[in-house]
């Protein structure tokens, strides 16, 4: 190769597929703000917490961009953005999902829950987020939300799990700070409280 | 000692929001106006950038602004090491090149896509023995190798034998960068029995933070306002202010949260990304949200160095370690890394007390990612290698690896290091009695190397070490006249609630309840004190002194101003109760509300307005004369403790490993810390397991791997990397502390977070060489794949020594 090389000329001709492409073309595929010139954006309607939200999506619009960039829903994070860390699950008709790894276009029959909706209309928090803070189980709190949402999923089918099968059923949510000891306390906790 | 709040569980003020999602990280804000920048990345390991020529993207509509090297360093970029906010001379792949500000991302990306940026290629190396070869390729500007502090880049040079030969095994014999050494190092070795010698490798990894270092700046009335992602709150402004040009008394960071910090978070120099959005905000007038992706995050967010090492150990015929020689070449990655391995020198010291040490050790780049401070920087990568040389020692003497360990350790009174300074105390015969006992030990000494169909048992037994406190930083209470104590933290929130269990010991010096206290964090217009950097596992020992000095001089304050108003002296007047009274007749005093009144009638140095500490670091004075006359206030400057306030940490473990597979489970796992006066046991209890979720990461998984043709990452995500999961990590990890209180902390405390890593390190690193009947790898990470091919008797792929590679 020329040892002067333009960054687009090498791209299309050593890296097109391989990771640098996907350093600067991944995001905006995910993006709620892609707006392909001259595509028709849907108006959708997703229940989300119980409310049915009308909202602009984009055909490529991932669950979890349409959840924090639309409707700002931020308890919902971005860890990977890759389905590699569980930051982002939500429940998708109760059922632990990435919402980074689904397209809101595939939601529109679906019963999504996130963080924002485990609390009771008193403002109680649920049992597991109940037994988090008293368990201290979150470190940073990035990955928390994720760990919410994969802990209640798991309580609903089974409320009585042995710290083995918790740890299986919790296995999609990583915790860079590793506080899976301290999760595990709170979801054994949680399934107690009830 | 009975206190109110040490040593008592509590609820961290943030918790509520981190299990409800409403606290927010820095991507979760918005502001009105806000246009969103996206960053145009290096796509080759090492180039010049010889044109940018960006007049068709600034020419699109939606497009506000391209930022660049030119632009942030108009004076030419800085000749020194360490990442750049932008740059002209990447040396890795992914580096920023420039940034543009659209509309939206998409817009930004278009832009980018149409900017045409001319590099002229340059050489690259990815394994720092390939670079010191004569004939190898340099990583660093001007065709340099290394960085010699105060001199500037070099270049550092072995023949291609002398290489050769360290790769082959033996001892290095170029000249070292870097040497100090204790003691007689031939006449240790000279009355050795027993001597150990090997090269061995740790690798580099990246950080990998949960929470990518997203960025939004805007600017407000002259003002920098800065959403950003680091591990500290005052001292990252303090340090980011000159990085953006702006004066510390114009920024106001802002950060509720981090999502995870491990060192590459602390300091504003290993975040300058953050100087993007500011930068790019002041160019343009608007305000500029810069959200960066795991694998930007992977290049931008620092690794730890590896090590190309080589280790002799001689012990005495009583277990007594006689002497250690220790030579490493640090991977320094593409822009200079840190003095990693002197502190593995030093940690040796610490933790065994050999009668003589020599270290000797060369930092050399290769164009890999950033490197710099990682949980235990040094101190950790060297537990995993030199534990099962301590088995074998005990092994070859016929000492049991338990009292091996008890024979070289270190006691209150001793000293260690280069400098060879005292701890402030230490409890390392306690921990190794507490670690053993509470995981039976002794009684599981019977099931090692036992075999059950192709599984096999090894046990082990870790030590882990850092230095934990720093001091000579200030601390701001203030009181207003409904009596609640507000304590002014500089401390970031990095997930470890430092910055609310030093909060405590003001708390408990005004005998304050919990619940009437408000800890001002969050940002840095709270009028924050300064605070070394949430690094270093200092943040407990360093600001519960500040936190004390300053409740201890509003304490003063209040019973100077009751002596003077209701007789008596000073000396006669107590606390309890929200109240400030006479000892003697406890009616007679002032409710915290009424004293608090009385100061700011008095004013001066009442409410900070005179007779303030002469030593007050500019940031503090900043804060200080904002609040001067506004409340009643305690203000404090530290003075410099002596000694060494060490964190220690002891690790046994039992694994079965699986002979077929080359897998290993944690059956049991028990860790033990020596870490003075525990504040917080729920948030010592996270520091412990989260140490040793790193500490498995260390010793069996995480490794930086690089396509050796184009020099790509290949371990940008997850699980390339691999971070420990659920899974990897045993099902329950018993935790426990010795809790004796260290006499240079008023509330006896010293730190942990580093140290509980590299016990579990070392204690994993043992068992596997335990239950291979003892093969010593002499690597970190010992991978399945190197399990599988030692059982296999079948050759390693990588040569000898490789760094940034996959060995297996
Ligand atoms: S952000 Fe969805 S799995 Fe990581
Ligand atoms: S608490 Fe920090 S990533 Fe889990």
């Amino acid at each position: 190769m020329n040892p002067k090389v333009t960054r687009r000329r090498f791209i299309k001709g050593v890296v097109a597929s391989g990771a640098a492409a996907t350093t600067t073309g991944m995001w905006y595929a995910a993006n709620g703000q892609n707006r392909p010139s001259g595509a028709v954006e849907r108006l959708i309607r997703i229940n989300v917490n119980g409310q049915l939200r009308s909202v602009d999506v984009a055909p490529q619009e991932t669950l979890a961009s349409t959840l924090r960039y639309k409707l700002g829903l931020t308890g919902t994070k971005l860890g990977c953005n890759r389905g590699e860390c569980g930051a982002c699950t939500v429940l998708v008709d109760d059922v632990a999902t990435y919402a980074c790894s689904v397209l809101t276009h595939s939601m529109k029959n679906a019963l999504i829950e996130t963080v924002e909706g485990l609390e009771s209309p008193n403002g109680d928090l649920h049992p597991v987020q109940q037994a988090f803070v008293e368990e201290l189980s979150p470190q940073c709190g990035y990955c928390t939300p994720g760990q919410v949402m994969a802990a209640v999923a798991l309580l609903r089918e089974n409320p009585n799990p042995t710290r083995e099968e918790a740890r299986h059923a919790m296995s999609g949510n990583i915790c860079r700070c590793g506080s899976y000891d301290s999760y595990l306390d709170g979801v054994m906790r949680a399934a107690q409280l009830g | 000692m009975a206190y109110m709040h040490i040593g008592k569980d509590f609820v961290p003020p943030d918790v509520p929001g981190k299990v409800t999602g409403r606290i927010k990280y820095a991507e979760d804000y918005t502001r009105e106006g806000m246009v969103y920048s996206r960053l145009l990345t290096s796509p080759i390991p090492h180039a010049r950038v010889l044109d940018i020529d960006a007049s068709e993207a600034l020419a699109m509509d939606g497009v506000f602004g391209i930022l660049t090297a030119d632009d942030v360093y108009p004076d030419g970029e800085p000749q020194s090491t360490g990442l750049k906010i932008l740059t002209n001379e990447p040396t890795l792949v992914g580096e920023p090149i420039l940034a543009v500000a659209a509309i939206d991302e998409k817009t930004a990306e278009t832009a980018i896509s149409r900017i045409n940026v001319t590099f002229e290629r340059l050489p690259f190396v990815l394994d720092p023995l390939d670079s010191l070869a004569e004939g190898g390729a340099n990583a660093y500007p001007g065709d340099q190798n290394t960085f010699v502090f105060r001199q500037g880049f070099a270049t550092e040079k072995w023949t291609e034998d002398q290489v050769a030969s360290f790769r082959a095994g033996n001892e290095p014999t170029g000249e070292p960068q870097q040497t100090w050494s204790l003691g007689d190092l031939e006449a240790g070795f000279a009355a050795s029995e027993f001597v150990y010698e090997t090269t061995f490798t740790t690798a580099g990894y990246p950080h990998h933070s949960m929470e990518p270092r997203s960025a939004m700046a805007y600017w407000e009335d002259g003002k920098l306002y800065l959403h950003g992602t680091s591990q500290s709150l005052t001292a990252l402004a303090d340090g980011m202010a000159p990085i953006i040009g702006v004066p510390k008394k114009d920024i106001v960071f802002i950060n509720a949260a981090t999502g995870g910090g491990f060192g590459q978070r602390a300091r504003a120099n290993s975040i300058p990304s953050m100087a993007i959005p500011a930068k790019m905000s002041q160019k343009i007038n608007r305000p500029v949200m810069m959200r960066i992706t795991r694998e930007e995050e992977f290049t931008i967010g620092g690794a730890r160095q590896g090590f190309q090492g080589w280790i002799k150990v001689g012990f005495k015929p009583d277990g007594v370690m006689s002497a250690c020689d220790l030579y490493i070449i640090s991977d320094n990655g593409g822009k200079g890394g840190g003095g990693d391995a002197s502190s593995a020198a030093d940690c040796i010291d610490v933790l065994y007390q050999p009668d003589a040490l020599r270290f000797r050790g060369t930092s050399i780049g290769s164009n890999t990612g950033h490197r710099g401070a990682q949980r235990g920087p040094g101190q950790n990568q060297i537990a995993p290698i030199i534990a099962p040389i301590l088995d074998k020692a005990a092994d070859a003497l016929g000492i049991s690896r338990l009292e091996i360990r008890k024979i070289n350790a270190p006691h209150n009174g001793d000293v260690a290091g280069p400098r060879q300074t005292p701890f402030t105390s230490a409890y390392v015969p306690e921990s190794l009695d507490l670690a053993t006992q509470q995981f039976d030990w002794e009684g599981r000494q019977a099931r090692r190397r036992q075999r059950k169909g192709s599984k096999v048992i090894g046990l082990g037994l870790g030590q882990g070490y850092h230095n934990a406190g720093r001091s000579g930083m200030d601390g701001i209470v203030t009181m207003g006249t409904d009596g609640r104590l507000k304590i002014h933290n500089g401390v970031g929130n990095l997930g470890t609630y430092s910055y609310a269990s030093t909060s405590r010991a003001a708390a408990e010096v005004l005998k304050m309840p919990w619940e009437n206290c408000d800890v001002l964090n969050v940002r840095t217009d709270n009028h924050l004190p300064i605070t070394s950097p949430q690094d270093g596992s200092n943040s407990i020992f360093t600001n519960t002194r500040t936190m004390f000095g300053a409740a201890t001089d509003m304490l003063n304050k209040m019973k100077q101003i009751a002596a003077n108003d209701l007789g008596g002296d000073p000396a006669d007047y107590d606390v309890s109760n929200e109240r400030v009274h006479q000892i003697a007749d406890e009616s007679v005093g002032y409710t915290y509300a009424d004293i608090a009144r009385r100061a700011m009638e008095l004013g001066g140095k009442y409410t900070g307005e005179a007779d303030l500490p002469d030593e007050l670091a500019e940031w503090t004075q900043i804060s200080v004369s904002r609040l001067a006359g506004s409340a009643f206030m305690g203000v404090y400057h530290d003075a410099r403790h002596e000694g060494n306030p060490p964190g220690f940490t002891v690790t046994c473990c039992e694994i079965e490993l699986d002979l077929e597979t080359g897998k290993y489970a944690i059956l049991d796992m028990v860790t033990i810390a020596d870490s003075g006066t525990i504040v917080h046991p729920q948030g010592m209890e996270n520091q412990l397991v989260g140490g040793a979720v790193w500490g498995i990461g260390l010793a069996g998984y995480e490794r930086h791997v690089y396509d050796p043709q184009n020099g790509l990452p290949a371990s940008t995500g997850y699980w390339q990397s691999k971070v420990p999961t659920y899974l990897d990590t045993p099902v329950k990890i018993g935790t426990g502390w010795v809790d004796l209180p260290d006499p240079e902390n008023p509330v006896g405390a010293r730190g942990i977070g580093e140290p509980s890593m590299g016990a579990v390190s070392a204690a994993l690193a043992a068992a596997i060489t335990d239950a291979l009947g003892g093969h010593h790898f002499a690597s970190a990470p010992i991978t399945a794949d190197m399990i599988i091919n030692h059982l296999a008797g079948t050759e390693e792929n990588a040569v000898p020594l490789a760094q940034n590679n996959f060995r297996g």
